[in-house]
């Protein structure tokens, strides 16, 4: 089910051909679509910087990937996020036990139903009852903010309610 | 020749040096780290080095797939540069370079959202925006599933008690789908005789009955798979 990749091709070095074959850990290689999202932005800023070189045709392929991969996490949950909200996140999935790569799908997908949870989570019925499922939601939507949009008209409610009562 | 007693390296060499030092394969975007020897030229020299450099390795890897690592997006940042080197009648500066690069290579089972670019007798084609080679075949998707000739697309004929219900997939919608294999294709160029004779074919998706003659090598194909609770249309889920 999962590959793993090794070290390949031939290092061409100053003394003859040289095969080098390493395996290294691959935890640290994992990115979150945060983290993708918040490098790209500061390179778009970069780049505004110098107007100079940007549209030089070697620069063209860079400017599309760059477009296109904003515009496909623009869609996802990934940018209200921020550092200290993964971490919460993060820490209140402790007791959970739920593998690296699960606590990223949900950290990058926030679902909201226990059909998505069990999407995510592999053998999520042996491993976690319907209340756990539930908790997970409501930890989720609690934690990671979703859309302001479609959570503004609710929250501007709550606002107008206490406002009343202080008056 | 070795008149100035070391080592020349030819260019091909040199453009050549990319050395993948780790693949790791968790994410959906992923960090690789890989080792290159970078070429600048003398009217960058005035440059910061490091700037010149993340330019170029910008430059060659960037939306470009690279054979079993996957899609390139940007540079993550620069780990190691050794010494510079100018060869003799090449007045540009050779610097091997360690780095790591961000790579789309989603993992085997990661489920992903994208949206259907067209429907075929191959199954329904799925594009992320950046990266337009996924395909859901025809035994992945919810059963039972036909095709409509007329119009094009894939109808899952969803059974209720009131009778079959059928779902279309139509082109622009939004679909969840499961990461279910991987192909890596070697696209570099060969000699001539593999070239193919027969005229180039549209490339609209009405005229796939003919792509016996001239398949379009994408170097990176993930297949998709829509057959469990959950996946498919999000409107199909969304109460």
């Amino acid at each position: 089910m999962w590959h793993h990749y090794n070290v390949l091709t031939v290092k061409a070095s100053r003394n003859g051909g040289k095969c080098s074959v390493q395996r290294r850990d691959a935890n640290a290689a994992m990115l979150s679509n945060y983290e993708v999202y918040q490098l790209l932005m500061e390179l778009k800023e970069k780049r505004k910087e110098s107007v100079k070189n940007k549209h030089s045709t070697g620069q063209q392929n860079l400017n599309t990937i760059m477009y296109e991969t904003l515009k496909y996490l623009s869609k996802m949950p990934c940018i209200h996020q921020s550092p200290e909200t993964v971490k919460e996140f993060l820490s209140a999935m402790l007791p959970h036990k739920l593998t690296k790569a699960e606590k990223l799908q949900l950290l990058n997908h926030r679902p909201q139903t226990a059909v998505e949870i069990q999407l995510m989570v592999e053998e999520s019925e042996e491993r976690l009852t319907e209340e756990q499922i539930d908790e997970l939601i409501q930890k989720v939507t609690d934690i990671l903010p979703g859309d302001p949009q479609q959570e503004g008209s609710s929250s501007a409610d709550a606002e107008m309610d206490a406002s009343t009562d202080q008056c | 020749m070795d008149q100035l007693g070391f080592n020349l390296k030819s260019f091909a060499e040199c453009t050549a040096d990319l050395v993948i030092l780790l693949v790791a394969l968790c994410r959906m975007f992923v960090v690789v780290e890989m080792v290159d020897t970078v070429r600048i030229p003398p009217w960058n020299f005035h440059r910061q080095l490091n700037d010149a450099i993340a330019e170029e390795l910008n430059k060659k890897l960037a939306n470009k797939v690279v054979y079993n690592v996957g899609l390139c997006i940007c540079l993550y940042d620069i780990t190691k540069l050794e010494d510079s080197y100018i060869f003799p009648g090449d007045g540009a500066s050779h610097t091997k370079v360690h780095f790591r690069y961000v790579v789309f290579h989603p993992f085997l089972e990661e489920i992903l959202v994208g949206k259907i670019k067209y429907c075929s007798q191959e199954g329904v084609h799925v594009s992320l925006g950046f990266f337009d080679d996924i395909l859901i075949p025809p035994e992945s998707l919810q059963q039972p599933a036909k095709f409509d000739e007329a119009e094009q697309v894939w109808v899952w004929e969803y059974e209720t008690d009131e009778g079959a219900h059928d779902l279309y997939m139509d082109q622009g919608e939004e679909i969840r789908f499961r990461v279910v294999d991987e192909l890596f294709l070697d696209t570099s160029p060969t000699g001539p005789k593999t070239e193919q004779e027969a005229p180039p074919s549209s490339t609209t998706p009405a005229a796939a009955a003919d792509d016996s003659t001239q398949k379009k090598e994408t170097p990176y194909t993930l297949l998709g798979s829509i057959s469990e609770p959950g996946l498919g249309l999000l409107s199909w889920w969304n109460s």
